[in-house]
């Protein structure tokens, strides 16, 4: 194989803590950065996701309207998506908010909360808008590989990566796919 | 001791007279993913994880309260059966709130532990996330968590069949149902509840813990079950 593997990572709403992970595996990133080409992540400077990705790891729930547009161009752009922990498995914490009235969120958060933040018609503009619910992933995209884990730990996540650029389906034992 | 043949996967096997399609699944070496059920309290086909498939029978049968029958032909794993199985998982995960990284039972639940070993990485059906009765800590040294609850029964049990309190119980039915202390109250002002704490040992979530214990602390022991189990029996208690 000459071409290396055009591979991207996602970060909607989560808490960049499978990012972290994915970085916890060390020296391994050496090898694997001679064998991908990171074409998007949190940790590249690219402002636009590129068409003709491989592989992308998407970390966190679907939770507003940003996040809903970019995980629909991510589908559309890429080859293998991969469901990247907790949040975007099973919406996890970040579907807390799930039990609770949406107006009283925003409030608590944003009204009652420290800081200033834009409001009305302004905020409409610079703002994404809340989704009514958190969703896990694949309640808007076809999703092609799960990897579980609040975060997954290093070990599994080098397991599902190297399986995926050598073009497989990842086969993860019984204790690399527990949630939490 | 007589004993029935009966043939699992095609294999021969046998059983004692009386014994349950799962008690003689395992004395022949198959396994069968249960969680309503537990040894040492009756069972009650709550939650139909064990369900095989018996020749000639129209549908498919919990095996923790079907007695094995002379002669019974029956398929346990069949691509059917795991299917419902998992099926079975992804309702239970998406009917209350389970947000593992948060839950006190992580490393002791064994309905994460069962989602694991039968591949349920995901949920197909949409989480309901129910708006559920406040979090009872009341009690003295157990907490009552319903976003967990899989109304298994098995604190029912343990608490009415092994400590002889009876001070557990569910009211509603199906999604409804939900785990109430006493005449319906709070857990410290039960006058039943001896504190033993065996339903908080049974529970295989994270509904039933030892107040105190953070995320992923909780242990649970149901060795005791056995114990008393066979006190009673023998009539005779080894405190070895
Ligand atoms: S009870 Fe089990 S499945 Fe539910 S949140 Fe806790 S660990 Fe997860
Ligand atoms: S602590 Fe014992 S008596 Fe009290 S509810 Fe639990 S099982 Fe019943
Ligand atoms: S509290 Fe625990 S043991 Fe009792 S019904 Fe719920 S899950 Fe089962
Ligand atoms: S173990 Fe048989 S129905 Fe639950």
């Amino acid at each position: 194989m000459t071409s290396k593997t055009r591979v991207a990572t996602v970060w909607l709403g989560g808490c960049s803590g499978c990012h972290m992970s994915f970085l916890d595996i060390d020296e391994k990133l050496i090898d694997l950065a001679d064998r991908i080409e990171l074409v998007y992540s949190p940790i590249a400077d690219v402002k636009e996701y590129p068409e003709d990705v491989d592989v992308v790891l998407v970390e966190g729930a679907l939770c507003n309207t940003e996040n809903l547009e970019l995980l629909l161009k991510v589908r559309d752009r890429s080859r293998v998506l991969v469901s990247f922990g907790d949040c975007a498995v099973t919406g996890n914490t970040s579907q807390l908010r799930n039990l609770l009235k949406i107006d009283d969120v925003l409030t608590q958060v944003y009204q009652a909360g420290p800081g200033s933040i834009p409001k009305g018609p302004e905020a409409l503009e610079v703002l994404p808008v809340l989704l009514p619910k958190v969703y896990p992933l694949h309640a808007a995209v076809p999703v092609d590989f799960y990897l579980p884990g609040c975060p997954p730990d290093p070990d599994r996540i080098l397991r599902a990566v190297t399986a995926l650029l050598a073009g497989e389906k990842p086969e993860l034992p019984a204790e690399s796919i527990t949630f939490g | 001791m007589s004993v029935i043949t009966l043939t699992i996967n095609g294999i021969e096997g046998s059983a004692p007279v009386g014994a349950t399609l799962l008690e003689a699944c395992r004395q022949n070496g198959v396994e069968l993913p249960t969680l309503c059920h537990l040894e040492g309290l009756t069972p009650v086909g709550a939650c139909r994880l064990c369900l095989v498939q018996v020749e000639g029978a129209r549908r498919l049968l919990p095996a923790c309260v079907t007695e094995a029958q002379e002669g019974m032909v029956v398929l346990t794993h069949t691509e059917k059966l795991v299917k419902y199985r998992k099926m079975t998982l992804e309702l239970l995960l998406s009917e209350r709130n389970h947000i593992c990284s948060v839950c006190v039972a992580n490393g002791a639940c064994e309905l994460r532990a069962l989602c694991a070993e039968l591949g349920v990485d995901h949920t197909r059906f949409e989480y309901r996330c129910p708006d559920l009765p406040p979090l009872d800590t009341s009690h003295e040294r157990n907490g009552l968590d319903h976003n967990r609850c899989i109304s298994c029964t098995r604190c029912i049990r343990a608490c009415d069949q092994i400590e002889g309190a009876h001070t557990l119980d569910m009211e509603g039915r199906g999604i409804e149902s939900r785990i109430i202390i006493d005449m319906h109250q709070k857990w410290v002002t039960s006058e039943t509840c001896t504190k033993c704490g065996k339903c908080v040992n049974v529970c295989p979530t994270g509904t039933l813990f030892w107040k105190g214990s953070t995320v992923a602390e909780m242990q649970k022991e149901v060795g005791f079950l056995q114990w008393i189990k066979g006190g009673r029996e023998k009539k005779s208690w080894s405190y070895l």
